[in-house]
């Protein structure tokens, strides 16, 4: 059984789908659903008290769902390290997506925060997965201080640009041991399949499912596109080469 | 006097506290629990922080909110 570790838990679907921005929660829960997906994030916010009671948790069964809380939406090591915090007091779950953002504009991490604030949490035993650029440097060192898999965006969050820099994925692939989780900026099913080609240990994503025209159907898309991806990485490609190698035998020709 | 800048929500027998960024006057002796229940929020799948320290839910019962208090109270919402 082909199984993804992180930390001491384990996963058979190596796909993990946000929650956010789906047109209703009904098709947010059919999305999940048709994913396949094992693990969803979920983001930490104040609790609205001019609106109606209805909860998120309201469609999520944690009995079927591992909750992956991320610090979406921090700026600063502090914030992200709170928030980290607030949602393990929450839900009663270490394990945490740790975000911290740098720009508005781009949404890439402010790696130095990010390291600061992995440093921390680890201290403190959360399960640190954090979200950073597709840096193998900085992926060892996050490595380094104790994070259980770490996250290098395929593109930026939202972008549905697919990998940018496989290359460098390959490199961070070959640089660290812990599980590596290709994470944002997916669009289609045939980006989701590259990264798994690549030798990615998962694949997280939520624009790409929950702002496609039918994200029921795109949820099973990405699903099939992760299986394909990491079935074909595990049983090893052919080489590419320029010329042609005939596939019916030479001998025997009439 | 309003602890807080601007207009004070303070009755007889209140306090005044920020909750979630906004001023809310409470009876004196509100504890944590009490002001959820005023509110109507279950205490489970949420996270309650008193100047900016985390409140864990065995103590919700005996924290009592005083003048001038920050508690923000959270939950999780959908994202990425």
């Amino acid at each position: 059984m082909d199984i993804l570790k992180i930390a001491n838990r384990e996963f058979k679907s190596r796909l993990m789908v946000g929650t956010g921005k789906y047109p209703t929660n009904e098709i947010m829960v059919k999305a999940l659903e048709e994913s396949g997906a094992e693990v969803v994030t979920v983001a930490v916010r104040r609790i609205n008290l001019d609106r109606s009671k209805e909860s998120l948790l309201d469609y999520i069964d944690l009995k079927k769902y591992t909750l992956l809380p991320n610090t979406a939406g921090c700026y600063t090591a502090q914030d992200a390290i709170r928030t980290a915090r607030l949602a393990r007091e929450a839900m009663g779950t270490e394990i945490v997506k740790l975000e911290v953002i740098g720009d508005e504009k781009t949404l890439f991490p402010d790696n130095e925060a990010l390291l600061e604030a992995a440093k921390v949490l680890v201290k403190e035993g959360f399960i640190v997965l954090p979200y950073t650029n597709d840096d193998p440097i900085m992926a060892k060192k996050l490595e380094d201080v104790g994070c259980a898999a770490v996250m290098p965006l395929a593109a930026p969050i939202g972008s549905g640009l697919g990998i940018r820099n496989p290359y460098n994925i390959r490199i961070i692939l070959e640089t660290i041991k812990v599980p590596v989780i290709v994470d944002a900026g997916v669009g289609t099913a045939s980006d989701a399949a590259i990264a798994m080609e690549l030798g990615c240990d998962g694949l997280l994503m939520n624009t790409g499912i929950a702002g496609a025209k039918d994200p029921v159907n795109m949820a099973r898309a990405m699903r099939l596109a992760v299986e394909a991806g990491r079935l074909a990485y595990v049983s090893g490609r052919i080489p590419k080469k320029l010329y042609a190698t005939a596939s019916s035998p030479i001998e025997g020709m009439i | 006097m309003s602890t807080f800048e601007g207009q004070g929500a303070r009755g007889k027998g209140q306090v005044e506290i920020m909750l979630n960024g906004k001023i809310r006057g409470i009876s004196v002796d509100t504890t944590v629990l009490g002001l959820l229940s005023e509110l109507d929020i279950k205490p489970q799948g949420i996270a309650v922080e008193l100047n900016l320290e985390i409140v864990p839910k065995s103590r919700f019962g005996e924290m009592i909110l005083k003048d001038g208090d920050k508690i923000e109270i959270v939950r999780m919402v959908g994202g990425g």
